[in-house]
């Protein structure tokens, strides 16, 4: 008896608990894991490098914050900034989506690149980001990836793509295909040069952009339980009409089928980068 | 500029009836050995590979394979390619580039396979390895859309030092009502996809995208075949002659810089 009553009053005051996080999410100071349903103050989650303090859940991040946790304070210096989105198809209604979106989001494109210094060694850096149009691969993204690759090249600096991507940016139609060509052919390249290329993926990277290249790194990372894959999983279960496995094309998944070298933990990437830079530097 | 819709174009490249990679392959040369497996998996047979003879001259040929019949195309995967068949193309190329014969491919595919297996087996590594090795290969390449050239499917055998089209091929970032689907959350309106996303041969040559169009006869290729034949290998002699004598770093500069002036 005496034990349900304390039960009880835990239970209001887990209501309250809870009413007065509600109310905080309603300021948006609260966010929901939607993997172990924890409510987390979202401060504390950004200071945990947007990863859930409960259970390890990599939240999806901006390019302007995965740059702030690579590169060393003060040294990003972006490259490619005046490549645009270019509307090749006249396609109706995309410049204007895009004009509401660079408003909103604050940022210019799917990709923001530069170089910067990681753990003190020179580096490009080209981090996408899934605000924008769900980190699409139009022309502008194709342009500036590739712009990277080039500087990478001419510089003699290692590379580092962060990706995460939902494909081809289809409102560019065949434009956004040859971006594949365009970006893999200067990875070949690069790699005449003899230089680094180290690949991220984060989730989700799917379609033109798995199947350009992120797929090419020297090494290619993942980030804990990121859906990686060519073909979206609902167009899969559409064609073999059956259920996919569960965790069927996270990275795990995909280390065991032997596509990635290896799965970091969002607070060891920059270290892990630092490293494996630091192995590739000749005297 | 024909006047015909896109819509229709995308129906004539679909056409069971139009001819399939084989029917190119069995016409244009004189003798064709088809090899097979990518020495890894196993043999896909939505992408056949050989060695053809072209006008004396030997040259390896890569096609996306389609059937013409319900049991023909449950053979071909539908012209869908898993990750071993792309493999399997590349291990080819690399042959040919090997012994210095020109590559001809043949594009015809809905896309590459979205299947569990081909997902475990990496479709996304092979088609991008596949355009990365295909960039730099040091032997001519000529690429030959001849229906339906859909996605990173269509692309993994398609950087070419000329890419060409039927005129009532189509080349698109994915199918109209994959296009429609997404954009228009419909996918019944295929139709007006297929305007808007300007896939025909015609649109393809504004862009930029494809070096010339070979014409067909009315409603299609298969109304007066060895017109096209002849009018194809006409194309492909002329044109691996001029690519031929250019020095090997000059062809694989100009096969950068074509792709990597694209918009």
């Amino acid at each position: 008896m005496v034990i349900d009553k304390v039960k009880k009053v835990n239970e209001e005051e887990k209501d309250v608990k809870k009413n007065v996080k509600a109310a905080d999410m309603m300021i948006g100071k609260w966010v929901k894991c939607d993997s172990c349903k924890e409510i987390i103050y979202k401060e504390e989650l950004h200071q945990n490098l947007s990863a859930c303090p409960n259970c390890g859940k990599h939240f999806r991040l901006s390019a302007r914050r995965r740059i702030k946790q690579i590169a060393d304070e003060g040294t990003f210096k972006e490259i490619g900034k005046d490549i645009l989105t270019k509307d090749p198809l006249n396609f109706k209604g995309y410049m204007k989506k895009v004009e509401g979106l660079k408003e909103k989001t604050k940022i210019d494109e799917a990709v923001k690149c530069g170089i910067c210094e990681i753990e003190r060694q020179k580096a490009v850096l080209g981090v996408m980001d899934g605000n924008f149009l769900m980190g699409s691969m139009g022309s502008a993204v194709g342009e500036r990836i590739t712009l990277a690759i080039e500087t990478a090249i001419k510089k003699k600096l290692p590379l580092v793509l962060f990706c995460v991507s939902g494909g081809a940016r289809m409102q560019e139609g065949i434009i956004s295909l040859m971006q594949m060509a365009k970006t893999s052919s200067a990875i070949a390249r690069l790699n005449d040069a003899g230089l680094l290329y180290i690949s991220v993926l984060t989730d989700p990277t799917t379609g033109g952009v798995t199947a350009s290249f992120a797929s090419l790194g020297d090494i290619v990372l993942a980030e804990p339980n990121a859906l990686i894959g060519f073909a979206g999983p609902r167009v899969i279960e559409q064609t073999i009409r059956q259920k996919l496995p569960e965790g069927f094309q996270r990275s795990e998944f995909l280390l065991e089928h032997g596509f990635i070298d290896k799965i970091v933990e969002r607070k060891d990437m920059k270290h892990t980068l630092g490293e494996l830079i630091r192995l590739h530097t000749k005297n | 500029m024909s006047n015909i819709s896109a819509w229709d174009k995308v129906q004539l490249a679909r056409q069971l009836e139009r001819p399939k990679a084989l029917d190119y392959i069995n016409n244009l040369f004189d003798d064709f050995i088809e090899l097979h497996g990518d020495r890894n998996f196993g043999d896909d047979k939505s992408i056949i590979g050989g060695i053809a003879t072209l006008d004396g001259m030997p040259v390896t040929v890569i096609g996306e394979q389609k059937g013409k019949n319900a049991k023909e195309n449950l053979e071909r995967n539908f012209g869908m390619p898993n990750p071993e068949g792309y493999r399997k193309a590349l291990r080819l190329m690399k042959q040919a580039e090997k012994f210095n014969r020109p590559i001809i491919t043949f594009i015809d595919t809905p896309g590459a396979y979205p299947g569990l297996g081909a997902e475990e087996r990496g479709q996304g590594e092979a088609i991008a390895r596949n355009i990365m090795e295909m960039s730099k290969l040091e032997t001519p390449i000529i690429c030959i859309v001849i229906g339906e050239g859909s996605s990173g499917g269509a692309l993994a055998i398609g950087v070419g030092d000329r890419v060409v089209m039927l005129e009532n091929s189509i080349y698109s970032i994915l199918s109209p009502e994959g296009f429609a689907s997404i954009l228009y959350k419909d996918s019944s309106k295929a139709k007006e996809a297929a305007e808007d996303m300007k896939a025909t041969a015609d649109d393809l040559k504004k862009f930029g995208i494809i070096d010339d169009i070979i014409k067909e006869p009315k409603n299609g290729a298969q109304n007066d075949f060895d017109k096209v034949i002849k009018d194809i290998k006409k194309y492909l002699i002329k044109n691996i002659k001029e690519l031929e004598k250019l020095p090997i770093d000059k062809l694989v500069k100009q096969r950068y810089e074509k792709f990597r002036n694209m918009a």
